[in-house]
């Protein structure tokens, strides 16, 4: 939910949302979320589409939930209404069969991407033969898609000139998703680090007597002492506390 | 060379990017890593664990991984373009393992394949085709559905091997199967699940199979054709040609490890390694069923050579390996248009480089030849390969794409 909080204040949007997500609440995220620092620049795409490159048919193929909605919700907005994004690549082949996609995207995290490399192979499989994304005059692109791990597959015939926008924003929004991916965990390790913290400081006020200044003190002075960081001690406290009380009585 | 080599310890070691996939045949990258021996020949390894040979090959071809161990057609399927894209010059620089996969059918097909032919079902090797030949006739006379086959990658030995053991007892791959790619870590749950029917796969996924208690052996890659060959360490070209000193290096360090891995009392060791989670994460007595030739099979069979790393100069990028493979890639129609067979093969297998490598070394592994003649029932029951004469072999062969014109291959040829 926070993640879809942020997204909507860098799109600036806040129709067709789930009602619990409409109200922005970037403010009190404001520490851990900048929200338009997030994301590139080219985060809404500026371009004209020809009614035929808005019906280009999109199938985009990715297990990360939040990575395939902010792709999905990309291409929507730039313009393209024809995405059908899937989780699974369980009968990856009978879905690409059935959809006949002009576009396929695909997470480099995704081992079924051997599947489709047979697949121009055996195109009878297909209704179209269907290939890779390469272009010899734009071995950046290659080299951006492949380092941020996002495979373009595009049927035969199809322009080359009239993907290149739609793997340009994928592959911006994949960055942009690492990006949201890091600092949320980042985000969630200092929540924790101070939940530990805390109780640390709890046990030692009680069992030493100390006010809490003392307590995280000498907390610190313990992790300087032996080179650690201070949520390391303090869990190394928690655990040791854990060991020597009895387990409490679930009854 | 070597010295030169050796008196420069003192600088800095040089980053090594090298990608591999979970397989039980990427333990010299991860021995000669987790044992130092990249430490000791001056580099340090990189590993990178991928997920799908397309990755490894992506990956090599834009620069963000310096090597892999790639399936050892894969430097000449990415040399020649082949799957619709612009080709990007690659080398094998050495061999890392030969042998190491397997065929492995569902339990109810072999059962199929015992009835229908008791002795071929449990004879092992290229002769085990033949009943499964007679269930797939048996399918077809009864109206039934093609049984579907499982294979990783299109330009892999898996593929070639599968496709030989079929066409050896007249099933079309093409046509008589359905030939479809799995990825190795779903392939033993596909069998499971009965969405395919059997696999050629590198272990330890056979015998995962096995043990889930879903999939027979029915034949290994060493009785198919004895030390065939199966993965390769691959870079492009470039980076081969702009950094002689650390591919020697690279050669050094995995030769090293290679010797390593062929020591049988060494094995446990390499199957608890490979064990953790970061290599290939499978339980180390299943990895250790094809590091110590006792994988689960039928019968009274004994496999030996399941893997090898090392031994009879294992590690030797035969040119004539490379022929080999480029001839089935003609065979089966992956690539039409006609190119130099011999030229390729020697541009892209560099024995020349490992020889370089190798010389002065007192564990020295290099042949003198760089191309061999298969056969003396070895090779595919009874068939011969002489690498001289690629095209005259085609014609031998008991099917391919009738519309790859192999007169053009042979005047193409230098």
């Amino acid at each position: 939910m926070l993640l879809m909080t942020g997204l909507r204040c860098a799109t600036r949007r806040t129709h067709n949302m789930p009602q619990s997500a409409r109200r922005c609440r970037c403010g009190s995220l404001s520490e851990r979320f900048s929200c338009t620092s997030l994301f590139f620049d080219d985060w809404n795409l500026n371009l004209t589409l020809s009614e035929d490159d808005t019906a280009i048919r999109i199938l985009v193929v990715d297990e990360d939930p939040i990575r395939r909605a902010i792709i999905e919700e990309g291409l929507k907005e730039a313009g393209y209404s024809n995405v059908v994004a899937l989780a699974t690549t369980l009968r990856l082949v009978d879905h690409i069969y059935r959809l006949d996609p002009d576009v396929i995207l695909m997470d480099f995290g995704n081992p079924s991407r051997d599947v489709l490399d047979q697949m121009f192979q055996v195109s009878r499989i297909v209704r179209r033969p269907i290939a890779m994304f390469v272009d010899h005059n734009e071995r950046g692109t290659i080299s951006a898609a492949v380092d941020a791990g996002v495979s373009a597959y595009i049927v035969d015939g199809l322009k080359k000139e009239r993907v290149s926008a739609i793997i340009e924003m994928t592959i911006s929004r994949f960055r942009a998703t690492d990006k949201l991916r890091a600092e949320l965990d980042q985000a969630k390790s200092a929540l924790k680090d101070r939940k530990v913290i805390d109780r640390a400081k709890g046990i030692l006020m009680k069992s030493k007597n100390l006010n809490e200044d003392q307590a995280y003190k000498l907390l610190r002075q313990t992790a300087m002492r032996q080179s650690r960081k201070i949520a390391d001690v303090a869990e190394g406290l928690l655990s040791t506390i854990d060991l020597l009380e009895p387990p409490e009585s679930s009854e | 060379m070597t010295s030169n080599l050796q008196a420069s310890v003192d600088r800095a070691p040089t980053e090594i990017h090298a990608g591999f996939i979970p397989l039980t045949d990427c333990a010299p990258l991860v021995v000669a890593k987790e044992l130092g021996f990249d430490a000791a020949h001056g580099i340090r390894l990189q590993l990178h664990k991928e997920i799908s040979w397309a990755n490894i090959r992506d990956k090599a071809e834009a620069g963000l991984l310096d090597c892999a161990i790639m399936l050892a057609p894969m430097p000449l399927a990415s040399t020649l373009g082949l799957g619709g894209r612009p080709p990007v010059p690659m080398i094998a620089a050495m061999a890392t393992s030969l042998n190491g996969n397997a065929i492995t059918v569902s339990r109810a097909l072999y059962e199929d394949m015992t009835e229908a032919d008791p002795a071929n079902a449990s004879a092992g090797g290229i002769a085990s085709a033949i009943s499964l030949a007679r269930v797939v006739e048996k399918r077809r006379a009864a109206g039934e559905e093609a049984l579907t086959l499982g294979m990783v990658y299109p330009f892999s030995s898996h593929n070639y091997d599968l496709r030989y053991w079929l066409a050896s007892a007249g099933v079309d791959p093409d046509n008589d199967i359905n030939l479809v790619v799995v990825p190795p870590p779903l392939i033993a749950g596909s069998l499971k699940s009965g969405r395919i029917d059997g696999f050629c796969v590198g272990e330890p996924w056979n015998s995962v199979a096995v043990c889930e208690g879903s999939g027979v052996i029915v034949a290994t890659k060493a009785e198919l054709w004895a030390a065939s060959p199966e993965k390769v360490l691959g870079m492009r070209a470039d980076f081969a040609n702009n950094n002689p000193d650390d591919v020697q290096r690279l050669i050094g360090a995995l030769s090293d490890a290679c010797a390593w891995l062929d020591d049988p009392t060494n094995r446990p060791v390499a199957a608890e390694i490979l064990s953790r989670i970061d290599y290939v994460g499978i339980p180390l007595d299943i990895l250790y069923m094809a590091l110590s030739n006792t994988l689960m099979r039928p019968a009274e069979h004994r496999s030996s050579d399941t893997i090898i790393f090392s031994k009879n100069g294992a590690n030797f990028p035969w040119v004539s390996h490379a022929t080999w493979m480029l001839t089935q890639i003609i065979r089966w129609g992956q690539m039409r248009a006609p190119f130099d067979i011999t030229a390729v093969a020697r541009a892209v297998y560099r024995a020349d480089l490992y020889r370089a490598a190798m010389s002065g070394k007192t564990n020295a592994t290099a042949h003198s030849s760089d191309s061999k003649t298969e056969g003396d029932g070895m090779f595919f029951g009874n068939d011969v390969f002489d690498p001289n004469e690629p095209i005259a072999y085609l014609q031998t062969l008991p099917m391919r794409d009738m519309r790859v014109d192999l007169a053009a291959f042979n005047a193409a040829r230098s």
